[in-house]
């Protein structure tokens, strides 16, 4: 409706323990690079939109290296810079934000203290907070919401987790599909567009993302940015690539504009 | 004895240590300054800004830097105010009420309108098409993309003001220049290689 504004590519970083590392259904295998850093000069040549850097480390101890991960990767970032795993208080939320990240990402805190989600988002303004929704799919067939990175089942469904993330202040949704996590088939489309016609905020697709196709079909499906994690660790300028697809598929992305070096 | 680095005004609001990392990328160092006394021995200064207009403009007020930036502004040193702060340097803004600004600038900040469809904050990247030539724009292209994150907008009353133009909804001002002063209504900091010459070009404006 708005063409002039872009659909955004998105590079997700996931860290254990400082490290970024491969996901697959939220089992975090592979080291893919020691250093974030690195991952991020990569990204910073081959025209990333936004970086989401999220900290999966099953112990809460693993805090203070993520933040000094982030201070440290937010040196060499000049796009958006989100960052989430384990924010359970307004300190934790502060430090992340003067340590360099422009964007929070809420996950457990929506269930668990939704008075933090009020709170952070009065503060620093929705813009600033992503609800994100890791989805799975229940024996039964149906699609819940889990919590505590990928540990814990609650009973709610992704559109209703959406809208009480919206109603609590998020100003983004971040949905990932935790069956669809490097599985190579792509997002979950039909959650995905449910999520997208049930609330007014940008949606950002995660989780299953194999070919550039993917990526178009989660554009297609509503989310206002594509994210994808271990494809564009495995490719050669994978970013260029996957923007000249989408812009080819005429989805309109932000160009590296001609400008002096 | 005038420092030749540029000073990032400090007051509380804003995303400083990414205008600072920012200013270190394209070579030129960057000052933070929180106290109004030293702003005196610089040349340009950069005001940044993310939050509510009237909650800025009273740490302005109340920490002296208001009157710190007008006798800046009058000496003839070059401002340049990002996002919040390309609001602040206006007349007035209608956010959440009516509140004055700094005045650098004879314009106005007002609210997008309410369209079906139009999801505010206008946030995303969003091309800017130039108006007129100015040296800031050397060696970029009209209708680049760069980073927004707003939820009101600004409006020239002198178009000879407006040096690029946005649209999301309405047309609305995106950089624009009273003699010294500039303002820039996206993030420079983070709209990358293009952000980055933008602001390369700032510091190197003579």
């Amino acid at each position: 409706m708005f063409p002039l504004l872009k659909k955004r590519l998105i590079a997700v970083l996931i860290l254990r323990q400082g490290q970024v590392v491969q996901s697959i259904r939220f089992k975090h295998t592979n080291v893919i690079h020691y250093d974030a850093v690195h991952a991020i000069e990569a990204f910073n040549k081959w025209a990333i939109d936004e970086i989401v850097i999220l900290n999966v480390t099953r112990d809460e101890s693993s805090r203070d290296q993520f933040a000094e991960v982030v201070s440290n990767v937010s040196r060499h970032c000049f796009v958006p810079l989100t960052a989430g795993g384990w924010i359970g208080d307004e300190d934790y939320a502060k430090r992340l934000l003067r340590s360099g990240a422009d964007k929070l990402v809420l996950n457990t805190a929506v269930a668990d203290n939704p008075d933090l989600v009020r709170t952070l988002s009065k503060r620093y303004g929705r813009q600033c907070i992503v609800a994100s929704i890791d989805a799975k799919r229940t024996e039964g067939g149906d699609v819940r919401v889990a919590v505590d990175r990928g540990r814990k089942m609650t009973d709610s469904d992704p559109v209703m987790w959406a809208q009480k993330s919206r109603d609590l202040g998020a100003g983004e949704i971040f949905f990932n599909s935790i069956d669809h996590d490097g599985a190579r088939k792509g997002y979950d489309l039909k959650t995905l567009t449910e999520i997208c016609g049930a609330v007014d905020l940008p949606v950002i697709a995660f989780g299953g993302v194999f070919t550039w196709d993917h990526l178009a079909e989660g554009i297609c499906a509503g989310s206002d940015a594509a994210a994808a994690a271990n494809i564009f660790h495995y490719t050669e300028q994978s970013t260029k690539k996957a923007k000249s697809f989408l812009a080819k598929a005429g989805i309109p992305v932000r160009k590296e504009g001609r400008h002096g070096a | 004895m005038t420092n030749s680095s540029v000073a990032v005004i400090d007051y509380g609001m804003g995303n400083i240590r990414s205008v600072l990392n920012a200013l270190e990328e394209v070579g030129a160092g960057g000052v933070l300054v929180d106290n109004p006394e030293y702003l005196g021995s610089f040349e340009k200064a950069i005001l940044p800004g993310v939050g509510a207009f009237q909650e800025a403009m009273e740490n302005l007020n109340e920490s002296g830097m208001t009157e710190a930036l007008n006798a800046h502004v009058s000496r003839g040193n070059q401002l340049l105010g990002v996002c919040l702060g390309m609001q602040l340097i206006c007349l007035d803004s209608e956010e959440n009420g009516f509140h004055e600004g700094l005045g650098y600038l004879n314009a106005h900040v007002v609210s997008f309108p309410q369209v079906a469809g139009l999801k505010v904050p206008h946030m995303g990247w969003n091309a800017i098409e130039f108006r007129q030539g100015h040296a800031v724009f050397s060696d970029i292209e009209t209708g680049s993309d760069v980073y927004f994150v707003h939820s009101y907008n600004v409006q020239c009353a002198d178009e000879s003001n407006v040096l690029a133009t946005s649209n999301y909804g309405v047309p609305f001002v995106s950089i624009a220049a009273s003699g010294n002063v500039l303002g820039m209504q996206f993030h420079p900091e983070k709209s990358q290689g293009v952000g980055l010459h933008l602001l390369r070009n700032f510091v190197a404006l003579k």
